[in-house]
Formats: C-alpha cells, structure tokens, sequence
C-alpha cells in the first residue's frame, strides 16, 4: 500500500495568527496526507529537526508578521546545511507579490497566498514531490 | 400614568440634564429635506410598549440594548481610534502626530511581536520580528521617545498589550510622571486580556493561573491609583480572527469577561469597585444585520449577567462599553480598494451597533502594514460616516426593526446556550484548557473555508469577479536594520543606567511573586530605574514558568 505524503506545518517566529496554518492542516488531510503541526513560536533550528524527525516529505511554513524573508530562507539554509535537499518547502501568509522572487531564489519552491483554494497546494505537493511518499 | 410612560419621563429628565451640562452637536437635527430627526424613535402602540421595556429599554438605561449613553452620537461621535505602532518609537511618534493631525480623538498602540511576548529586541527570538507588527518597546527610553511631545493629561491611549499589560502601563504611568501628570489623570486602555491569547492569538507568556493573578492585580492597583484607566479590554476581535462565528464571538468573549470577574472577586475585590472600568472590543464583519444585533444582543446579556448573576448594583457596573474594529481577516490582498467598500460597510454596522471608539482597517492590511495614504482614508471613511450619512443624529435607529430585534433576540438564545455550557465545564479557564473554544472556532473556520472554496460564499474580487495581473500597490517596509538598531541602543542603555539599582529593584520584583502582594508597585519601580521588559518578563517567568499549549 501507498505510505501517505508527510507534511510539517510550521509557524517559525513569534506571530500567534495560525488559522491559516490550521484550515491548511485540516485541508491536507482531507487530501489524504498526514500532517504534523508544530505550534507557535518555531526557531527555523526547531522545524528543520522536526521535519528530520519526523521524515516528512513536505514542509509548509506560515507566517503573517512579516518576518518571512528573515525566517523563510533560514529553514532551506539549515535543511541544506544538514545535507536535505529532497524535502519540499512551501509557504504561505501575508506575503507581498514583490517579495515571492526573493523567496523563490532562496529556494522556497512555492508561496500560496490567501485565496489560494487547498486543493491547489494539494496538487502542487502531489506534482512536485522530491522524495517518494514511499520510504 | 402607563409604567411605560413614567419610564419615558425619567429618560427625559435625564436626557434634559444631561443636554444641559453637555450639548448635543446641533440644536436640531434633520434631514437633507429638512424633516426633524427626533433623538429617539419608540413603540406607540400600548401592546409594544411593555415588551419594550423589558427587551430594549431607554438608552443609557437597563438592559442598555439601545446603547449605554441617554444620548449616545447626538451629544458627541465615538472615539475614533486608528490603531498604529511599526518601526522604531520615533517612527510611531511620527504617525501618531499625524493621525492627531487628521482628527483623530484617541492613541492606539500596535506593539511588535517581541514586546507583546516580553523579549528585549536583541533576544534571539526576536529575529526577523523587531518593529513588524508594531512598535518596539524595550524600556522606559522607548516608552518616553514613543509619547514625545504628546499630553497625557489630554490624549487618551489605548495600548494593544497582554501578557506583559503591567509593564507597558507601568511604563506609561512612568512617562506621566516625567511630564507631571500624576497617574490619576491619566485616561486609556489596556487590552489586558490573556484568556483569548490561548483561545486565539497566541501571544501568552505565563501559564493561566499566574496570568490572572496579574491581571486581578492591575485591577486593584488602578481602582486606588489610575481610577480612569479602563483595566482590561475583553476581546472578542481575534477569537473573530481566528475563525468564529458572530455568535461565538459574543458568547466567548463574555465566558471569558465573567471569568475575570470571578477572579477577582475570589480575590476579594468588590464588584462595583473595579466592574465600571471593563470594557469590551468586538469585531465587526460583512454580515452587516447580523453585526449590527451582535452589538445589541451582548450589551443586554452584559446587563443582565452584571445585575443578576454577580449582584452589581453601580448602572456603570452593568454597561458593556466597547471598542470596534473592523474585520482584517473580511480583506482581501485581491483588488485592495474594494477592500474601502467592506471597511465602510463595517464600520457603519458598528456605528449603528451603539460602539463607543471605532478603528477602520486600511485597504492594504492583507498585504502589509497601512501607508499613511491608507490610514488617512480609513480615517476618513468613519468621518464620513460621522458627519455626512446622518446615521448619528437619531438613538439607534434600527431598533424596532422587526428583523434587527428578532436577529437581538435569537444571537442573545445561541450566546446564552454556549455560556451555560462552558459553565458546566466549570468555566472559560477550563473551557480553554480543555481546548473547547479552539475547536469550535477552528470547526467553524474550517467551515467557512470550504464554503469560499465551493464559491457557495463569495467573496467579490477573489473567488468571482477577479481579474488578472492586478497592479500593486505601494506597501510600507519596516526598516530591516531595526532589530540591529535597537540591539545597540539595548546596549547603551545597560552601560548606562544603575544597574546595581536595576538588580535590587528585580531581586524585590521577584519576592513579591513568590508571594502574594500586588506586583503593580514592584514592576512600577523596576521600570522607573530602566530594567527592560525581557528583564521583568523574566523575573516573573522565573517564578510563574510558561505556558505551552497541548495541541489539537
């Protein structure tokens, strides 16, 4: 049988607003994946070693504070630092349009802003996995 | 003469007293076809009357759900309160002088995300966050740039700050000092209100129990010492935010509002002592009938809890006052100005809710922080409202609506039914703990989600009505070199100030913690010598721990 697609859902900084996070948790896994939600208050250190622990295939980051740019980048960073380059980054808040290239260039693979329907960022995952749902 | 009758007089009398100390705006009031506007629009059928008054009531009268002023916007508009705070404290200075400028009657401060959680700007938390979402404030030396050249004798603040509430009041209590006005002139608001940081917003530093011990402590401390400082601001604007429904909203917020009255009466407050200062701040969204009955419906169940279930006797004790703002999470990041058309619709419903201060969301906010182009037209949209439509110049003009009394009636039913169940679970704590609030807002989030999604919800300009290759607007940036520039001027201030007098005055913070005195004069104290925020965050932390939330 076909393991299912793991994804950690992360807040990295201090912004508390994770309804976002929580619909697209509730969304992915009425997609059928399995999804891990960090919390609040994440360091990018703290998501990078629960997405190792958790092997997961999928790390969505959220943030609505404007911390993005700083905080974003940082979790490639790290995940390239430990050696990962097959977990898909994705992210998704409060995030201006001039501000998706930058991210894109650091290595965020997508951004989802709001309005975004889940079955999108569903089918993205689908489409653009880099290691096999199956371990 | 009729019960009903007899009432109408005493309102009158009351009203002619208080017209005769306080004006109204115009001598007479009408309309653009010069018909007299009356102040007050009753039943005259006999059979309409009773129900009246047991339902509605006059206004500034039980169960107050006409508004809690005999003349509500007649005799003077509501606040208008444009919430502001980015960047460094001069750069929030800057705008606060602005809006002052534009006719703004109130302060309202955004603090930035390490503030709201007690971390200094170097802290290595605060990375990436110093100065986003508002002001940073590390110290006294902030607080005072922060409120340059602004009379606190004459300016009312409200402070958007939780968890560490005592402190930043602490701070600005300070600042008055500094410019001679003693603490009992000042006037504003704390949002004060940690119970809805677990349901909501995340921005909790302290477990529970210690939370509501600071929070019952600030009560007492400004009922002696700042007895026009509205102590606590019960906030159902971010349970909104996270997902709720309107009645969720009300119900929630007033579960937690009697939460914090039972503590503090456990703690031996007396009821009418500190019940006057609570205030309230509501969300208003699209739903423009409904927002309006949510405004009415809480006032009357806020009455009838303060009179019945906790004996107040003090009118003032049974008045919920409150705060509006308008939707963040209603705008879109789609179409920005259509964004102007949503605010004006919210801000009416609030308006015609009876709403004593009012913030209008700018049109950028789903994408960035307000330019001042931005701010100015939210301001002006309530100015508008104010002194163009004439909604003001008659006393809740909506009611008697058969639609609007029947929507008062069935939110008041729902609220009441979510109230008593949370009382069952023995409260909004447990309520909380258990993790009750989250799920029933989460669920309805969720709910809301799929109907945008289905298109069964529409949402002009995102899901219908689009179109491609919108331009951008212009977004304000914070300074990204902040964190940095508040990191050095941190340093300075260590090297600078008595620090052997900033340890004693923490040292004794501590002690008081580890018993039971009121912390206010100790974290008053701590602030006057120059400890920072993180510093007094911590010593308490020390002592309370932190809060982790279980996760759903």
């Amino acid at each position: 049988m076909e393991q299912k697609i793991r994804v950690l859902v992360a807040k990295p900084g201090l912004d508390g607003h994770d309804r976002g996070a929580l619909v697209i948790a509730q969304g992915l896994r009425d997609e059928g994946m399995e999804v891990i939600y960090t919390g609040l208050r994440q360091t990018p250190e703290q998501i990078v070693a629960a997405a190792i622990q958790e092997d997961v295939s999928v790390i969505g980051l959220s943030s609505l504070s404007g911390a993005h740019l700083e905080l974003f980048p940082e979790v490639v960073r790290l995940l390239k630092e430990q050696g990962i380059d097959d977990v898909l980054v994705i992210g998704g808040g409060v995030i201006p349009d001039e501000d998706i290239p930058l991210l894109k260039q650091a290595g965020i693979d997508e951004i989802f802003t709001p309005g975004t329907p889940i079955k999108k960022t569903a089918d993205f995952i689908r489409s653009h996995l880099k290691k096999g749902a199956v371990s | 003469m009729s019960d009903f009758n007899e009432k109408l007089d005493a309102w009158q009398r009351k009203v002619e007293k208080a017209v005769a100390k306080f004006p109204e705006r115009k001598r007479r009031f009408t309309t653009s076809s010069d018909l007299e506007v009356d102040r007050l629009y009753i039943p005259k059928e006999n059979g309409e009357q009773q129900t009246y008054l047991e339902k509605l009531g006059f206004p500034g009268e039980y169960p107050f759900t006409r508004g809690i002023q005999p003349t509500m916007y007649r005799g003077r508009y509501w606040t208008m309160r444009q919430y502001a705070g980015f960047g460094s404290a001069e750069e929030t200075n800057e705008r606060f002088r602005y809006l002052l400028k534009q006719g703004q009657t109130g302060l309202s401060t955004a603090f930035d995300l390490p503030t709201q959680i007690g971390y200094d700007a170097d802290h290595p938390m605060a990375r990436g966050e110093v100065g986003k979402v508002g002001v940073s404030i590390s110290s006294l030396v902030d607080m005072e740039t922060l409120l340059k050249g602004i009379p606190l004798d004459k300016v009312s603040t409200s402070m958007t700050i939780n968890a560490p509430a005592s402190v930043l009041l602490a701070m600005y209590i300070a600042v008055g000092e500094k410019q001679g006005v003693s603490s009992d002139k000042l006037t504003g608001t704390i949002q004060n209100d940690i119970l809805k940081e677990y349901v909501a917003r995340g921005t909790y530093i302290y477990p529970p129990a210690p939370s509501m011990r600071l929070i019952t402590n600030i009560f007492e401390y400004c009922a002696d010492k700042v007895p026009n400082w509205n102590t606590i601001s019960i906030s159902g604007y971010h349970i909104r935010e996270a997902g709720s429904t309107a009645v969720q909203e009300v119900a929630f917020t007033i579960s937690n509002a009697i939460a914090y009255v039972q503590a503090a009466v456990d703690a031996g407050l007396p009821v009418d002592k500190f019940a006057p200062r609570l205030s309230f701040f509501f969300n208003a969204h699209n739903n423009f009938m409904e927002e309006i009955a949510k405004f009415r419906a809480a006032r009357r169940i806020w009455a009838k809890i303060m009179r019945h279930r906790f004996k107040a006797e003090d009118p003032k004790s049974w008045q919920l006052r409150f705060h509006t703002q308008t939707g963040g999470s209603t705008l879109t990041a789609q179409q920005p100005d259509n964004n102007i058309v949503r605010v004006t619709i919210q801000a009416l419903a609030a308006v015609l809710g009876g709403t004593q201060s009012l913030h209008t969301n700018s049109r950028d906010e789903a994408l960035a922080l307000p330019t001042e182009d931005s701010a100015r037209i939210a301001l002006r949209t309530q100015q508008i409202i104010a002194y163009e439509s004439g909604v003001a110049d008659t006393i809740d003009p909506l009611g008697g609506s058969y639609y609007i009394e029947s929507l008062t009636d069935e939110i008041e039913k729902e609220v009441m039914r979510y109230i008593e169940k949370i009382d069952e679970m023995g409260g909004a704590v447990t309520a909380i703990e258990q993790g009750y609030m989250q799920r029933e807002i989460q669920q309805a989030s969720y709910r809301t989600q799929m109907a945008i999604e289905s298109g069964e919800d529409v949402v002009v300009g995102m899901n219908k009505f689009t179109i491609e290759n919108e331009p951008q607007p212009e977004l304000l940036r914070v300074n990204p070199a902040l964190g940095k520039i508040q990191a050095e001027r941190l340093a300075k201030l260590r090297s600078e100030r008595n620090n052997e007098e900033v340890q004693t005055k923490l040292q004794a913070l501590k002690t008081a913690a580890e018993g039971q005195d009121n912390l206010m004069p100790y974290i008053l104290d701590a602030v006057r010598v120059y400890a920072t925020t993180g510093e007094i965050c911590d010593v308490m932390r020390s002592v309370f721990g932190e809060y982790r939330p279980s996760l759903f």
